[in-house]
């Protein structure tokens, strides 16, 4: 086996079957890979979220990112496309759910599968992943600090959650946090939640000011714990 | 946080994007995060004609000084007179 790997903007289908891109990457050879949906923040289809997509292929998984955008502006650049979501009122949460299903059915369908299939979000994307997780079969999911998660879903939710989260963020509020996890804990919910102090909102984004290294350095090792754990079976 | 904060206003004029005016007919704006500005959050305004836009990106001082800036602008004896 190399340490290669492949990314690349492909087409798939998305809800009502709608044509729309997405950023796939994977390790260039090995099989038994699980896979992963990639749920982007507001500001969209972006550089910074492609380099995530790309480090889950560096560890071993097959990546997929659709542009949940894409829509909105065909062919247009991130900013651009991320800017015309919002003047159309923004992603309904019923065309999020489709595109995701359909991104689960390509990396079910990929010839290194191993069958088992996760969902990470950031931001807005995080309150995704808990929508996802609450809503359609997937094996594990990840909130990365997404603010506005409807607490009432709790009981819905289908798999393993991991959640990160910035102590000094105000949405999700460490009350929110706490909110959540009461709710899934009374529940029964398998979860596992992380607040790391000193941080705010988007502590993963290199690019930014909220950048913090501390918790974004233990926040990747909570993931490849978790996914290993879930995804892989070790 | 993403504050999803955003309010449209309807605009009639025209804007520049580098190389040609186009016309426009309506600015969102929105207060959450920048595709650019080094800034966690930003006022962001799309003044948009079809499927084109103009867009700016402040931070809050910024923002509230151009928005005194235009008030002001448009209170003046001489222009008051005009519209």
């Amino acid at each position: 086996m190399t340490d290669g790997i492949v990314a690349e903007t492909i087409t798939m289908t998305g809800n009502g079957g709608d044509e729309i891109e997405a950023y796939l990457a994977h390790p260039l050879d090995g099989d038994d890979r699980p896979g992963v949906v990639v749920l982007h923040h507001m500001p969209g289809y972006d550089r910074a979220t492609k380099e995530i997509v790309r480090t889950f292929a560096v560890y071993g998984y097959v990546a997929l990112m659709p542009n949940l955008f894409h829509r909105y502006a065909p062919g247009a650049k991130a900013g651009d496309a991320a800017a015309a979501a919002r003047d159309a009122g923004g992603v309904p949460d019923e065309q999020c759910l489709g595109d995701v299903q359909g991104a689960i059915e390509v990396l079910r369908r990929r010839p290194e599968s191993n069958g088992k299939i996760g969902v990470i979000g950031y931001c807005s994307g995080g309150r995704q992943a808990f929508l996802v997780a609450c809503t359609l079969d997937v094996d594990a999911a990840v909130d990365c600090y997404g603010g506005r998660a409807n607490v009432d879903l709790a009981p819905e939710l289908r798999c393993p959650l991991l959640g990160l989260f910035g102590a000094d963020d105000q949405s999700p509020s460490p009350d929110d946090v706490a909110a959540m996890a009461k709710a899934l804990e009374a529940n029964g919910k398998t979860f596992d939640f992380h607040s790391y102090e000193g941080a705010g909102h988007a502590f993963f984004s290199v690019d930014r000011p909220s950048y913090r290294l501390d918790a974004a350095r233990d926040g990747w090792k909570q993931i490849w714990a978790f996914y290993d754990r879930h995804l892989k079976g070790t | 946080m993403c504050t999803y904060a955003t309010s449209t206003a309807e605009v009639t004029g025209s804007g520049y994007r580098g190389d040609e005016w186009f016309p426009v007919d309506r600015a969102v704006v929105y207060f959450d995060h920048p595709q650019d500005a080094t800034l966690d959050h930003a006022l962001c305004i799309d003044v948009w004609g079809g499927r084109e836009r103009v867009a700016v990106e402040l931070d809050a001082a910024s923002a509230r000084r151009l928005a005194e800036t235009i008030l002001a602008t448009l209170q003046r004896d001489e222009v008051t007179l005009l519209i």
